[in-house]
């Protein structure tokens, strides 16, 4: 893959019209919410993957708010079972192309790709995701981590961060909102030994976009964990889900990388973290926290980072200061 | 033509599933499916049946792979039981109403708790409405012609469902029988390879799987509906192909020395072969009983059923299982709905027999009959009865 650094990430808009595929895979028309950066990632995405594809997809937002009988948002040849077993789906379509181009019924194997949110993969999903990684099907599974049950109204899920608000982790006089450190599927799936793994964010479509190619590319099982902003759950602004998923990236709460047969590496460095607070300030999610959670988080967000960076052999940026009572530090 | 053969039934379903030439198979091993899945598996890894077997890592996930499979357009297989059924339970209403015409075999089990790996048919009436085509097998020649009747049925394009094959875990699954196979010449001829109607396919990109608001839901699900009783016909002509070319034929309610009978016993599965022995017995002794054997559950066929009590008194079913709480067991309830229309119906008493493996002989059935009769000359005492409670 080539390597999209900060610095050509940051130009974009310069390279985005002439670059990328135009064809739409992902139609408009689908209901998303505004600013939904799920549909954003779903339009590039399947831009990425392309022709001769197949998408099997979980229940989930994105799974209603585009195939609502009779209409569909999906130009690829699409499939929606249930909500828990959509790798096993794509088990089954794989291992039944498979057999079929053996016996001469299919000219050309399809690609395969299974979809899902971060509740229908890291939490109901993750026995038939685990079973599908370690029979080794050649498919790729993307998550859409939008770090909630969104679909049913904002309910924790095991990958919503650490003193988040939902609505059943809600703050109150005995909470802080979600008590717990939000799930590293990431390294789950690099345990199965398979040969990708990446994170990605639409915010760097360029890094999302040549990580799913890669992904579809590899033989074998790859998994792709994608954040995508939800305005709605995360009570932000409509028109800053961009401008969070870089936050995200810029302050080390959702690094980029990719781990290629075991090996990290870092796709997208920022010379300098900035301060977890501006990511958390612009969240709603986020309000009720105090210096002291937002501290904890401050800490545990760079020492989550320091081990990736071991992992990755890749060099220190310039991290933020850190003081235990500071409330903001811009 | 033909070859008689003896082995284990299991065994020879799986041999059917050979024959029938499945692409695909998603199982998860339980007790007592196993040995027919083991046997495929072995089968696909010698190259005797060319197709993939997909080790899942559960029943949910054997039921979502199949439905995979059949998407992709390959001929779908699996077994499961008990447990492993109810585990698959929500995947099975989506297999049906996606018309995707996956076979499976269910060697029915008692359900936990408590654990029980023995027979009764408590893991299947769980699962009485998921819209699949369902039959039950009484011996082992039945378990192979219907496993190779079931795909050719599941496949047609005026029926497009799924269906199941019962066999009683163990009494029926372990037991080694003498049987009757086809030539594979002749399997090839009846059940040609699978053309499905529609596959994901990039070509002709489709959506399966769109959800329907309140506005579509009940058209969907009367489409549903319709297809599955509208299989009844198709399933008769079906069964009547394979026994012009096996000299085997199939009704949907079987009869056994009903001629003149006042009293009918009814019962699903293996446990009838029991019945007819007892049945025998009785009509030995003078006494004018009779055995209908109920072969196809889903779709229901009220009208042979209808025709079968006619002149009769009393007809007893003996249900495999349980509705607790309920207004009898499974099958009785569903005899007395279909019976109740009748201008002249006989009266419908219920015994449930041989849950959890509880053994059957034909004394059981004779105790069955000399009850009911007591029971309908005083007047039912209550909803049904659940025999052979130890006290
Ligand atoms: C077995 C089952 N349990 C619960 C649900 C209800 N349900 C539907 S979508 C959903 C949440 C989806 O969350 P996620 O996977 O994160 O996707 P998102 O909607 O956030 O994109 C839930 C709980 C279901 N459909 N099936
Ligand atoms: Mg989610």
């Amino acid at each position: 893959m080539e390597k999209f650094g900060y610095a050509q990430s940051q130009k974009f808009d310069t390279y985005a019209s002439r670059l990328m595929p135009r064809k739409e895979y992902f139609t408009s028309g689908h209901r998303a919410c505004q600013g939904c950066g799920e549909a954003l990632a779903v339009r590039w995405v399947t831009k990425a993957i392309g022709e001769d594809a197949v998408i099997a997809h979980a229940t989930g937002c994105m799974e209603i708010v585009s195939s609502g009988m009779p209409q569909t948002a999906w130009m690829h040849p699409w499939i929606h079972v249930a909500f828990e077993n959509t790798a096993a789906v794509a088990s089954g379509l794989e291992t039944g192309f498979r057999i079929l181009a053996r016996k001469g019924k299919l000219a050309k194997l399809p690609k395969v790709v299974a979809m899902g949110g971060d509740g229908g993969t890291t939490d109901i999903g993750l026995q038939a995701l685990s079973g599908a990684l370690e029979r080794g099907h050649n498919f790729t599974y993307v998550c859409w981590d939008n770090e909630a049950y969104m679909n049913t109204g904002i309910q924790r899920s095991s990958s919503t961060p650490y003193g988040a608000m939902t609505t059943t982790s809600p703050p109150g006089k005995l909470s802080i909102g979600q008590t717990t450190q939000k799930k590293n599927m990431v390294a789950i799936a690099v345990a199965h030994g398979i040969p990708y793994v990446a994170t990605a964010c639409p915010s760097y479509l360029f890094d999302l976009f040549f990580k799913v190619k890669r992904a579809i590319e590899t033989p074998g099982p790859a998994y792709i964990h994608v954040l995508s902003v939800c305005p709605t759950g995360w009570r932000s602004a409509t028109e800053l889900s961009v401008r969070l998923g870089r936050l995200a990236v810029e302050t080390g709460v959702f690094p980029l990388f990719e781990v290629v047969n075991g090996k990290y590496r870092l796709t997208v460095e920022p010379p300098k973290l900035r301060p977890v607070n501006d990511y958390l300030k612009i969240q709603g999610r986020f309000r009720h926290l105090r210096d002291k959670e937002r501290a904890f988080i401050q800490r545990h967000t760079l020492a989550a980072y320091q081990l990736l960076l071991e992992k990755c052999g890749a060099s220190y940026p310039e991290f933020p200061v850190i003081s235990e009572t500071e409330e903001e530090s811009e | 033509m033909g070859h008689r053969v003896g082995m284990e039934v299991s065994i020879a379903v799986s041999h059917a599933v050979q024959m029938a030439r499945a692409e695909a198979i998603a199982a998860y091993p339980i007790t007592p499916q196993t040995h027919i899945v083991e046997h495929l598996a072995s089968m696909v890894a010698n190259g005797e049946l060319e197709a993939e077997f997909l080790n899942v890592e559960s029943e949910h996930s054997a039921m979502s792979a199949c439905i995979g499979m059949s998407a992709a357009g390959a001929r779908t297989y699996t077994a499961t039981s008990s447990q492993g059924l109810a585990l698959m339970y929500e995947i099975l209403f989506i297999a049906s109403a996606m018309r995707f015409p996956i076979v499976m075999t269910v060697a029915n089990r008692a359900l936990s708790g408590p654990l029980n790996i023995w027979n009764d048919h408590g893991d299947i009436m769980a699962a009485r409405d998921i819209g699949w085509i369902q039959i039950f097998a009484e011996n082992g020649q039945e378990s192979y012609d219907h496993t190779i009747m079931a795909f050719k049925i599941a496949e047609n394009h005026k029926v497009l469902l799924p269906t199941i094959i019962n066999l009683d875990g163990f009494i029926l699954t372990h037991v080694v029988e003498a049987q009757e196979f086809l030539e594979q010449e002749q399997v090839d001829k009846f059940l040609p390879s699978y053309h499905p109607r529609f596959t994901l396919d990039p070509k002709r990109p489709v959506t399966m799987g769109a959800f329907a608001m309140p506005e579509m839901y009940t058209e969907v699900k009367f489409a549903h509906e319709m297809a599955l009783r509208n299989s009844y016909d198709q399933i008769l002509k079906v069964w009547k192909e394979y026994g012009d070319l096996s000299g085997r034929y199939y009704h949907p309610v079987e009869r056994y020395k009903t001629e003149g009978a006042k009293v009918l016993l009814l019962i699903m599965g293996s446990l009838a072969e029991v019945a007819e022995i007892a049945v025998d017995e009785l009509r030995e002794a003078g006494d004018e009983v009779g055995l209908l054997k109920l072969r196809l559950w889903r779709p229901f066929p009220f009208q042979d059923l209808r025709e079968a009590v006619n002149g009769a008194d009393l007809v007893i079913v003996c249900d495999r299982a349980l509705s607790l709480g309920g207004a009898a067991g499974p099958v009785m309830a569903e005899v007395r709905s279909a019976l109740y229309p009748l201008a002249e119906k006989p009266a419908v008493l219920g015994y449930t027999v041989g849950l959890g493996g509880r053994d059957i002989q034909p004394s059981t059935f004779k105790d069955v009959v000399r009850l009911a009769r007591a029971e309908l000359a005083q007047g039912p005492q209550q909803e049904f009865h659940i025999f052979g409670v130890r006290g």
